[in-house]
């Protein structure tokens, strides 16, 4: 899958999620860039990347992710 | 919304609660306010989150505290500054097996050690209760507990004396017989919820490790779904009538066309099993008070020809209201609900036709449907809708059904007579009016929590305020009970008082709608002037306050010769009565003339 792909359908989970259809991401947006993305969102988040794109996230994966482009990567590797 | 009524899609909640909210606050319902609070023995952001969409959608406005993570126990024992001020309507617990601390440890301990950490962990939640209800005497829900989806030793784990399951098991039935005994205090069985949905589905170990999530995210909703059933079954939000279509949902095939022979019910054919199933699966719900109707389209001569199979489960008399004709299906919903005194969104239809499913959605707002695809799929969602979620058993609802049908025979008699009054003495109606008596308690609760039309102050009140109310000294308090030559009503109507020097101002007064027009609300007046007059008050304020449902009552106190004190805009408004110089209004029930059993 390529990234633009990856980020088109991560575009639409993050606008659902934050209900916001201004969201534009990159691969250096982080939490910081959005406003309400705290720890609790972040968990939602992760569950519906999972859910849209078929896989799971190891924990360590969970823990370790700087931005969104090592989210991409990993979905790269494993999404479907 | 259609996106909250089950089955939902967890996973569409979850991703759009945002946007879900955002439409539920801007639909312009009217909505009660409720402080929950929610202890955790986990995260419970989601669960709250989740649970406010659903409590939104009952029509319940929902403000949420929330312990810090694991918090749960100092909340309740210790108490917290904020929990205080919070000052909660309802309290629900938040634990799983993951908040067990005394499980046993090894197969070489006693049943006598493993009796004591049972006892112990079982005092250890009692304990918390007990806190809870002496300071702030609101209803709990507190959650069973679940299996464990990891196991030592097998099968053993169910029986053994040190097995998990098996200690699990007995603390869950400690908390059931807990619950029978204490009012006020619900049962939320993850036990059952964990088996329906599975465990597998249901443990996610990772998100524990992770978020100290209990459960998986994907089944927070179902968890969150199952607490918001209880806390609006609390409130009075339940729906009271199941509406059946006849051909092809309550039986197979057509009787117009296959005649009382050719209907497919009872044990010769597997498709005529499944609706004899279906038949004795809602006769259950007729056992705990729900009403059932019928709403078909058909000649009715037709469909008593069907329900009156010698196979059929249910009965014409089974049924409050049989509508079998060929007019649009939401006029004859909008007409049985007439006829009973019920509003038409407590029905529930049923019907195996997806264009009259579709029909009646769209004409009667707020209605509940059931699309029956097969027997097994309605019943299913008929369990767990919550449509009809339990939170007390009345003498009542034992009763209802019996009582709608007594209604139906008065009106019969109606007809037979020119002048209504005459009508009114010829029922021969007694009432006892009196204090709020132990044994109606629960019934005066119940009925105040759901009373909606002819409700002056729609106020409600939980069992425990309720018995405040009971013992305070400056409140009078009536309940009313009718009954007639065609039965008893049991008690149909609730009026609370607060005493303030020589005034009385009306916190409550409501009537069951089902005896509506027998001047039952009089012979209340009369026995409330009586009390009045026994403390040396001399006025009464009465308060009306507008709600969608209950402009029945907006002009009460008028009719009752009160005077218009004052009228907000909003449609709310004060009424006066000097009561020196009143008379008894009520000239045709008898009060307090005849023994009520108390049973």
């Amino acid at each position: 899958m390529n990234k633009n792909e990856i980020i088109k359908r991560l575009t639409e989970v993050f606008r659902d999620i934050f209900d916001d259809d201004s969201i534009v991401i990159t691969e250096k947006t982080t939490a910081n860039d959005i406003d309400d993305w705290d720890s609790i969102e972040h968990i939602n988040l992760i569950g519906a990347v999972e859910d849209e794109f078929g896989m799971r996230f190891k924990m360590r994966e969970v823990s370790g992710m700087k931005n969104v482009g090592e989210m991409i990567d990993i979905i790269s590797k494993r999404g479907k | 919304m259609k996106e909250l009524i089950f089955p939902f899609d967890a996973k569409t909640i979850l991703r759009r609660r945002r946007s879900i909210k955002k439409q539920l606050l801007a639909d312009g319902s009217v909505r009660i306010k409720k402080k929950i609070a929610v202890l955790g023995g986990s995260t419970t952001d989601d669960v709250v989150s989740a649970m406010e969409l659903f409590l939104l959608n009952f029509g319940i406005e929902p403000e949420f505290y929330q312990s810090e993570y694991n918090k749960f126990y100092e909340d309740a024992v210790f108490g917290s500054p904020e929990l205080d001020s919070f000052s909660p309507d309802i309290i629900y617990i938040h634990t799983t097996s993951r908040n067990l601390t005394m499980l046993p440890e090894s197969p070489s301990e006693t049943p006598e050690q493993i009796q004591e950490r049972l006892d112990g962990q079982f005092e250890y939640f009692k304990n918390m209760w007990i806190k809870l209800v002496e300071k702030f005497s609101c209803p709990i829900i507190q959650n069973n507990f679940e299996l464990p989806l990891f196991r030592h030793s097998g099968n053993y784990d169910g029986w053994g004396w040190c097995g998990i399951s098996a200690f699990i098991n007995r603390m869950n039935v400690l908390f059931s017989d807990y619950a029978r005994k204490n009012n006020g205090f619900y049962i939320n069985d993850i036990n059952y919820l964990s088996s329906v949905v599975g465990l597998t589905k249901w443990h996610d170990p990772d998100a524990w490790f992770l978020y100290k999530y209990a459960v998986r995210a994907e089944v927070i909703p179902e968890l969150a779904y199952s607490v918001a059933c209880i806390i609006k079954s609390v409130y009075g939000k339940n729906q009271k009538v199941i509406d059946l279509d006849l051909d092809n949902t309550l039986w197979g095939g057509v009787i117009g066309d296959d005649g009382q022979e050719g209907i497919e019910i009872g044990v010769e054919t597997a498709v005529g099993q499944s609706y004899s199933e279906f038949q004795t699966f809602l006769k259950g719900y007729k056992n705990y008070g729900v009403l059932l109707a019928v709403c078909s389209k058909n000649d009715e001569e037709n469909a008593l020809l069907g329900l009156n199979h010698p196979s059929s489960v249910l009965k014409p008399d089974d049924f409050i209201s049989i509508k079998a004709n060929w007019d649009s299906k939401d006029r004859n919903i909008e007409q049985s609900a007439n006829e009973t005194g019920l509003l038409a969104e407590s029905f529930v239809f049923v019907d195996d036709n997806p264009a009259e499913c579709a029909i009646v959605e769209a004409q009667i707002p707020n209605i509940s449907v059931v699309n029956l695809t097969s027997v097994s799929d309605a019943m299913y969602q008929l369990s767990r809708s919550g449509f009809f979620e339990v939170t007390s058993v009345s003498k009542d609802d034992l009763h209802r059904s019996e009582m709608y049908a007594a209604n139906a025979k008065r009106t019969a008699q109606l007809k037979s007579f020119d002048n209504y009054q005459d009508y009114l003495l010829s029922l021969d109606m007694n009432a006892q009016i009196t204090d709020f008596l132990p044994v109606y308690l629960q019934r005066i609760t119940q009925l105040t929590n759901k009373s909606n039309q002819f409700n002056v102050t729609t106020r409600r009140y939980s069992g425990s305020e309720m018995e405040e109310v009971t013992k305070s000294p400056d409140h009078i308090r009536l309940c009313g009970q009718l009954s007639d030559k065609f039965g008893d009503n049991g008690v149909v109507s609730v009026v609370i008082g607060r005493c303030e020097e020589k005034t009385l101002h009306i916190e409550l007064w409501l009537m069951s709608c089902r005896v509506l027009k027998r001047d039952m609300e009089l012979a209340m007046l009369d026995e409330l002037v009586k009390k009045c007059r026994e403390r040396g008050i001399d006025k009464i304020i009465g308060y009306y306050y507008k709600t969608p449902k209950n402009n029945m009552v907006s002009e009460l106190f008028g009719s009752f010769g009160f005077t218009l004190e004052s009228r907000d805009e909003n449609g709310d408004s004060v009424w006066s009565l000097d009561i020196t110089s009143y008379e008894n209004k009520n000239h045709v029930i008898k009060v307090n003339k005849k023994e009520f059993s108390h049973e």
